[in-house]
């Protein structure tokens, strides 16, 4: 691997200042591949650029692109396999049951491994008898966790009284695992594991741990180390007894302008706290890995979103050579942005394996996922905004603190820095620790949140000018694409006729709608390379490292190969997730498709050129005679054959090649993938129930590469995104600070008869950025519907909701039919 | 994880009851049982499947009584035309419960004798006075969920939508022993926190429910379910009432409303009951038997807010079990 990808690989070494994630975006975004394919000579091309449809239209843009580069793809309208409705690759094996997840995987003479777990919230371990675990029967083997992963930790550890076992800092935090033949064996010796605790104070509230006198989290300054998708706060963060912050900003925008002229020049002003509570992941499949440790070798099948950085964080601490750890994903039950590297579960169950010279099976149970493996950090935001009579924003003024329990990453100020043009803007982010599971990047790490209190705000601030709010947003965002999805979107939705004045129902119920928007980040990484081969047989393998986790790449990968090759998907066998493979990206910050499919495309590319040479030799034709379509090889003098008749003349067994892909065409430059959501809302102003009746969504993601998954990555996003406006709470116990609810029935997720109609549409938006030019969806479908659906619910009932979820609790304390609860937070 | 167990398959009620040492446990349909299970909150030395037993999953209607057999599942009585017809709130009951899948699974025997979801109660993380411990969690912590009745020593709420429903319908219950059998009426069988803080009803260890009987309705009998909960899909009641009217001419002659998720036990809004009593239906009655309805409750620092919903809930069903549409609801 050359710097350079590392570099992208590894986003925050280095520099890790900002929020969690947000700090990697930023170096990702900035970095890609600087060097590489320099010495690979150039072309200048004119690329297709623009917006097909829209007022700007589509035009053509003059690019270097590195000579070996394909030639740009022609619009989707002119392309028979990308940008169509293709079914999942392994649809067919998910619903059947025949996919075989790494939580499914059994090997000869395995051992199966649990978690103890700590009790108090906070507390120093005295000590650790594990000798009742090891005399059991059973029992092979049982390790205790000396070096916890996946939270922050303490940066001069002499702040800390010392002690041979991670100090405790929320309950459920692991402290040993015990490997025994059985899984109920193994249920059965944890419970042996005797743990002496001395307690100490704690603290789950943000409100709490902001006081002077709160119990410390940690007794001086902490920090995080990034995960490959994203994580970590710096280490030049200042923190004040459990404060960490102000954050810089780093998110493209930073602080600019004046932000107190900005509000003397407003005709108005909006100031408000919003506030988001903890979403955990809850993926169907939870963390974990089955580990086999051989004298040649560590071989790891793991639940993860990038099998490249389970594979470098097990070399990193066994001292193995990449070269001697293979990790595989084959399929995989979703992850959201929590799984990262080999983690607690990773490390142990790759000692457990080597201490016991057989296979070692250690997954989270669902309360293990819901305390420990990461989730969404909660928010209060006070926003200041304002504009002007004409609708100009003039100024916004952002301050955040959130928890992410020991973790960091509380950070909500991406939209507000990030979507509208402003000139004045001034951002704090602090992280305020507590006593609770780490934070992990999930899914827009916050946007959601920002999102919550940015689009509200605007909507609030139309309606203060006296201004439609889809008018306000054309003043102010200066992106085609989003200006686009607008006029789409609100026709689709039909926004003339159904946005009326707030509290129009007489009766208690009252329906309403909104709109809100979300913004992400294109992200590139360079660690992205394909095998293409084409065997004699005529079949044909795309093989990298990448993972698919849910989004589809795996359909994605066949599409790009058959187009280049004149085939149809099913005829690409797909291997990926496994790092035997050439190197693929992470999954996470939506950079899979926008960086995986233009190396795929590359690979194919070659593999093509070569394989043409090898027929034209044969058939006795300039090999630039011959073209690949509808699954034929054609000469221009006439000659056709099936492609599997022209493989046979082969005269060795494949052809095969690797590119990889190359960095961004044209000038660097921060870019974006967006969308805009319109909810409809029936809210019952006696029981306070919020329903979700329809949505419209309307994204963009560069080149749509296949309508059918991205459409269920919207739908998914916007599910989960109503899943966290109305039910999903995590909630601890205030006098224990034990999870009440670490399952999936109290912990609320959305069920099918509370899904809405969902209406996607996409635009397609060329950047000529790549040789696919593709880019990704899961983050932006999940940003801006919790906004939305508050707003919806304000046009709904004439009332806001500044906190979420938006529960029958706060809906009728809003309406004010009941007093606030004191302590619903 | 499930400690290890026995499995019998009886083949009748005294098979069954021949197994009930003390430290077996019946199972029916197994869905409450399987979570407290998973939880350790039950570790029994044997199951005694009574679902191979035959004859135990009825519907009849038999001289003044519809007897239901405790097998019979909750998708079954949900479908059932008769019961859709004459007891609607028993079987809207039973269609708003749970999911699909676990009414086809569930039986009503089992969902009357389900324990709690408080999830204090659930979790092997709080030993309770439920559970034999010296405190409920519930009173200064999370209780949202709470009981707003009858909730000073205990605030679990009754999890059984059969219950409400029943109890609205004023039914009873035949009980078997190992040597007699008895009949108990289904409000006297729950036990409230005060009479014995660790159990829901009264039902002994060695004691196996074989029918349940609800008196046949007269011809102006009307009645109506209501649950609300957040989530449409699989979520617990914030409330649910079940009423059942009686109407002489104009007049309504007998009203029994229940409100379940409300207490520790099915409750009766009986001043509510009272209120409507010797009536006309109209929206005017049905306002004040709602308000009457919530009189008197103890709501606990975050669960005030059941209030309203109580308030909302009743008026509607009364409205509803009248045949008279809610305005704009």
């Amino acid at each position: 691997m050359s710097p350079t990808a590392q570099d992208a690989q590894k986003p925050a070494t280095g520099e890790r200042e900002g929020t969690k994630n947000e700090a990697g975006t930023v170096r990702r975004r900035s970095n890609p591949g600087s060097s590489s394919g320099t010495n690979r000579g150039a072309r200048s091309e004119s690329l297709l650029f623009g917006i097909p449809g829209s007022p700007t239209g589509l035009t053509k843009v003059q690019r270097n692109v590195p000579a070996d580069e394909p030639p740009q793809l022609p619009q989707n309208s002119e392309l028979k396999v990308i940008g169509k409705r293709v079914s999942r690759y392994d649809g067919n094996y998910k619903v059947s049951g025949t996919a075989k997840y790494a939580s499914d995987v059994r090997l000869p003479g395995m051992l199966y491994a649990v978690f103890v777990n700590a009790g108090p919230p906070h507390a120093l371990i005295a000590s650790i008898d594990t000798s009742a675990a090891e005399h059991h029967p059973n029992v092979k083997a049982v390790h205790v966790i000396e070096h916890i992963r996946g939270q922050a930790e303490l940066q001069d550890r002499a702040k800390e009284q010392s002690s041979r076992y991670p100090i405790v800092r929320y309950a459920g935090q692991p402290i040993a695992a015990v490997a025994a033949t059985s899984l109920p064996a193994a249920i059965d010796a944890a419970r042996l594991v005797k743990v002496q605790y001395e307690t100490m104070p704690f603290v789950i509230s943000v409100e709490k741990a902001k006081e002077s006198n709160a119990p410390l989290v940690f007794p001086g300054p902490a920090a995080e180390e990034a995960t490959a998708g994203g994580g970590g706060g710096g280490d030049n963060v200042p923190q004040k007894g459990n404060v960490r912050g102000p954050s810089p900003g780093r998110h493209g925008g930073g602080a600019k302008g004046d932000v107190e002229q900005g509000f003397a020049q407003s005709d108005a002003i909006v100031e408000a706290e919003y506030r988001t509570q903890v979403q955990t992941h809850s993926a169907l499949e939870t963390h974990g890995v089955v580990a086999d440790w051989r004298a040649d070798g560590l071989t790891v099948y793991a639940s993860t979103q990038s099998t490249l950085s389970v594979r470098d964080e097990l070399a990193e601490i066994f001292n193995l050579p990449k070269s001697k750890v293979r990790v595989l994903t084959e399929y995989m039950g979703g992850g959201f942005g929590a799984k990262f590297g080999a983690g607690n579960t990773g490390a142990v169950a790759a000692q457990l394996s080597r201490k016991t010279g057989v296979p070692v099976r250690l997954f989270c149970d669902r309360k293990e996922e819901q305390w420990a493996t990461g989730n969404r950090p909660d928010s209060r935001q006070s926003v200041k905004m304002g504009a002007k009579k004409d609708g100009t924003l003039q100024a916004i003024r952002w301050i955040s603190h959130g928890t992410a329990g020991v973790g960091t990453g509380a950070g909500t100020s991406g939209p507000a820095q990030n979507l509208y043009r402003c000139a004045n803007v001034e951002t704090e982010d602090y992280d305020v620790f507590t006593n609770a599971g780490p934070g992990a990047a999930m899914r827009a790490p916050g946007h959601p949140q920002g999102a919550f209190g940015l689009e509200q705000t605007m909507d609030a601030l139309a309606e203060k000018i006296g201004m439609d709010v889809l008018e306000f947003m054309d003043k102010n965002d200066d992106s085609d694409a989003r200006r686009q999805e607008r006029l789409i979107g609100a026709e689709k939705f039909g926004w003339a006729q159904k946005r009326r004045k707030p509290n129009s129902d007489p009766g208690p119920i009252k329906r309403g709608v909104g709109v809100a928007q979300g913004v992400w980040y294109r992200i590139v990484n360079m660690d992205s390379a394909c095998e293409v081969r084409i065997h004699k047989d005529g079949s044909v393998e795309a093989l990298s490292a990448v993972q698919d986790i849910g989004g589809g790449i795996k359909t994605v990968v066949a599409q790009v190969v058959a187009e280049e090759l004149g085939l149809q998907p099913r005829d690409i066998t797909v291997r990926i997730g496994d790092t035997n493979s050439p190197p693929g990206p992470p999954s996470g910050g939506s950079m899979t498709t926008t960086s995986i499919t233009p190396a795929v495309r590359n690979a194919a590319y070659k593999a093509k050129e070569l394989f043409l040479t090898e027929i034209a030799e044969t058939w006795r034709v300039p090999a630039d005679a011959l073209s690949l379509s509808d699954g034929r090889v054609s000469s221009r003098e006439g000659k056709s054959a099936s492609f599997k008749q022209a493989a046979s003349a082969l005269p060795i067994e494949m052809v095969s090649a690797t590119a990889r892909r190359s960095p961004e065409y044209g000038q660097r430059q921060q870019m974006f993938l967006g969308g805009v959501q319109f909810a409809e809302v029936a809210v019952d102003t006696e029981t306070g129930i919020i329903r979700v009746e329809h949505v419209v969504a309307v994204h963009d993601c560069g080149r749509p590469m296949n309508l059918l998954s991205l459409e269920s990555q919207v739908n998914g996003g916007i599910l989960q995104g109503i899943s966290y406006a109305l039910y999903e709470d995590r909630r601890l116990d205030r006098n224990t600070g034990v999870m009440v609810n670490p399952n999936l029935e109290e912990y609320k997720i959305i069920g099918s008869k509370d899904i809405p109609q969902i209406e996607v549409h996409f635009i397609e938006d060329y950047l000529a950025r790549s040789s696919t030019d593709a880019g990704g969806i899961g983050e932006p479908a999940k940003i801006p519907i919790a906004a939305a659906v508050a707003n919806a619910v304000y046009n709904a009932t004439g009332v806001r909701m500044y906190e979420l979820p938006m529960t029958p609790a706060r809906v009728l304390a809003a309406l004010g039919k009941v007093k606030a609860a004191g302590g619903v937070a | 994880m499930i400690a290890p167990f026995e499995w019998s398959n009886a083949q009748s009620v005294q098979d069954a009851l021949s197994q009930l040492d003390g430290k077996a446990v019946v199972k029916a349909g197994g869905v409450d049982l399987m979570d407290r299970l998973k939880e350790g909150l039950d570790v029994p030395s044997r199951l005694v499947n009574i679902r191979t037993i035959s004859g135990l999953d009825y519907i009849k209607e038999d001289s003044g009584w519809l007897r239901i057999g405790p097998l019979v599942t909750l998708a079954t009585i949900a479908e059932h035309p008769v019961i859709r017809e004459h007891y609607t709130a028993l079987a809207d009951a039973a269609l708003h419960a749970a999911t699909p899948q676990i009414r086809n699974m569930a039986t009503v025997g089992g969902n009357l004798l389900q324990r709690p979801r408080c999830w204090y109660f659930r979790s092997d993380q709080f030993h309770c006075l439920r559970k034999g411990g010296d405190r409920c969690f519930a009173q200064d912590g999370e209780n949202e969920y709470h009981a707003v009745f009858d909730n000073e020593l205990c605030a679990i709420v009754h999890p059984s939508a059969a219950a409400c429903a029943l109890t609205a319908f004023d039914a009873k219950l035949q009980i078997q022993g190992k040597k007699a059998m008895r009949e108990a009426a289904l409000e006297n069988f729950f036990v409230r926190p005060e009479q014995d803080v660790t159990r829901e009803h009264s039902l002994a260890p060695d004691e196996i429910l074989t029918e349940i009987r609800v008196p046949a309705p007269s011809s102006t009998t009307r009645s109506a379910y209501s649950k609300i909960a957040q989530k449409e899909s699989f979520d617990w009641p914030l409330a649910e009432i079940a009423v059942v009217l009686e109407q002489r001419g104009e007049v309504i002659s007998k009203a029994s409303i229940v409100m379940g998720a409300a207490a520790p036990v099915p409750w009766r809004a009986k001043t509510a009951q009272e209120t409507l009593t010797g009536k006309r239906l109209s929206e005017e009655t049905a306002r004040v038997a709602a308000k009457a309805a919530i009189q008197g409750a103890t709501p606990l620092s975050e669960n005030a807010y059941k209030l309203p919903i109580f308030e909302a809930a009743v008026r509607r069903t009364i409205l509803a079990a009248g045949n008279m549409e809610a305005r704009n609801a």
